[in-house]
């Protein structure tokens, strides 16, 4: 979290700074994510939700929909004949989307890089993607290390400023 | 029932359907005969063999047979038996078991998916795992990955990456 604007309003109340800082401070600390899982990273993922890891103190709850969510994490063996719903689901989210694919099968078809006839061989290969977290599965502090790598990424942005 | 007298039971029941796999407790039985052996498996008060445990299917290579090895167990005998049915790769068809087994029902289209071995008299013979339009069956020996699948690359080439 960014807590100099915190400390900016407990000193004298108000506030001057940049739209793209505060937007940006939002953005970051809300990454409701979008709860769907494709293989065993799901089970980490959930494991990252639950108390004992607890991902919603970063601001990040799960999501049942695409147009409540803001990042897609990729959890899993992306098939062939999943792929294309997970391109549906990515477009049916509400802008500004990120795109965590998170461990190996998602990065790069992982086990099933050479002889599996029926897996995507990386998630980028459809939609871009923000982060990538290696790992098979990674652990639920990977992820949050991938949140929070997000966060950093979503505060480096400038969403008022004009585009080149 | 022991092995040895299974063989003898088929050989007053039906001589000539099965054959011993050399070496192994599995028999070897011919599609044509396929539905009169089923039928003697399941109904017969000697063997009763009420479940099947496990259906699938194997190639045994290019240019040689396909084939399907059938696991079955007996619940109230607790006796075992392995058949298998080979068919030439060009004719791959086998009458379904799905109406004496309903195990045999997804099995037999998981085999039909992967092999495409066809099972005449199946009631709703589909693929099961991959999508409607694929081409091919991924689990033969000669299967060629296709390049592209509805525009998704299928990427053979492994420089740089191992």
């Amino acid at each position: 979290m960014d807590y100099t604007l915190l400390e900016k309003f407990n000193k004298d109340n108000i506030i001057v700074e940049k739209i793209d800082n505060l937007v940006n401070w939002a953005r970051a600390g809300s990454q409701w994510y979008f709860q769907f899982g494709l293989a065993c990273c799901a089970i980490e993922m959930m494991a990252a939700a639950a108390p004992r890891h607890d991902l919603e103190r970063f601001g990040a709850m799960p999501r049942a929909t695409p147009r409540q969510a803001d990042v897609m994490i990729v959890a899993g063996t992306v098939s062939i004949k999943m792929a294309e719903r997970v391109k549906r689901l990515y477009e049916q989210m509400a802008e500004p989307r990120y795109v965590i694919s998170m461990g190996s099968c998602a990065n790069s078809g992982g086990p099933y890089w050479q002889y599996g006839y029926h897996v995507l061989k990386g998630v980028d290969l459809i939609i871009p993607v923000d982060i990538y977290i290696p790992g098979c599965p990674p652990r639920p502090e990977a992820l949050i290390e991938g949140l929070l790598a997000l966060q950093e990424k979503i505060r480096e942005e400038t969403p008022f400023r004009k585009k080149d | 029932m022991e092995f040895n007298q299974i063989i003898e039971l088929f050989e007053i029941r039906c001589p000539g359907c099965v054959t011993v796999v050399e070496g192994q407790q599995a028999l070897t039985v011919q599609a044509e005969k396929w539905p009169e052996v089923a039928k003697i498996l399941s109904e017969d008060p000697d063997l009763t063999f009420d479940s099947l445990m496990c259906l699938t299917g194997y190639d045994k290579g290019t240019g040689d047979a396909l084939g399907v090895a059938y696991n079955f167990h007996s619940m109230s005998k607790l006796h075992k038996l392995e058949i298998r049915i080979e068919v030439p790769r060009e004719s791959a068809e086998i009458p379904s078991v799905a109406n004496i087994w309903r195990a045999a029902d997804w099995h037999e289209r998981e085999v039909y998916d992967l092999f495409g071995i066809t099972f005449t008299g199946h009631p709703d013979l589909k693929r099961i795992l991959l999508p409607d339009d694929w081409e091919g069956y991924p689990l033969r020996k000669d299967y060629e990955t296709p390049d592209y699948y509805h525009g998704m690359p299928i990427p053979k080439d492994k420089t740089g990456w191992e």
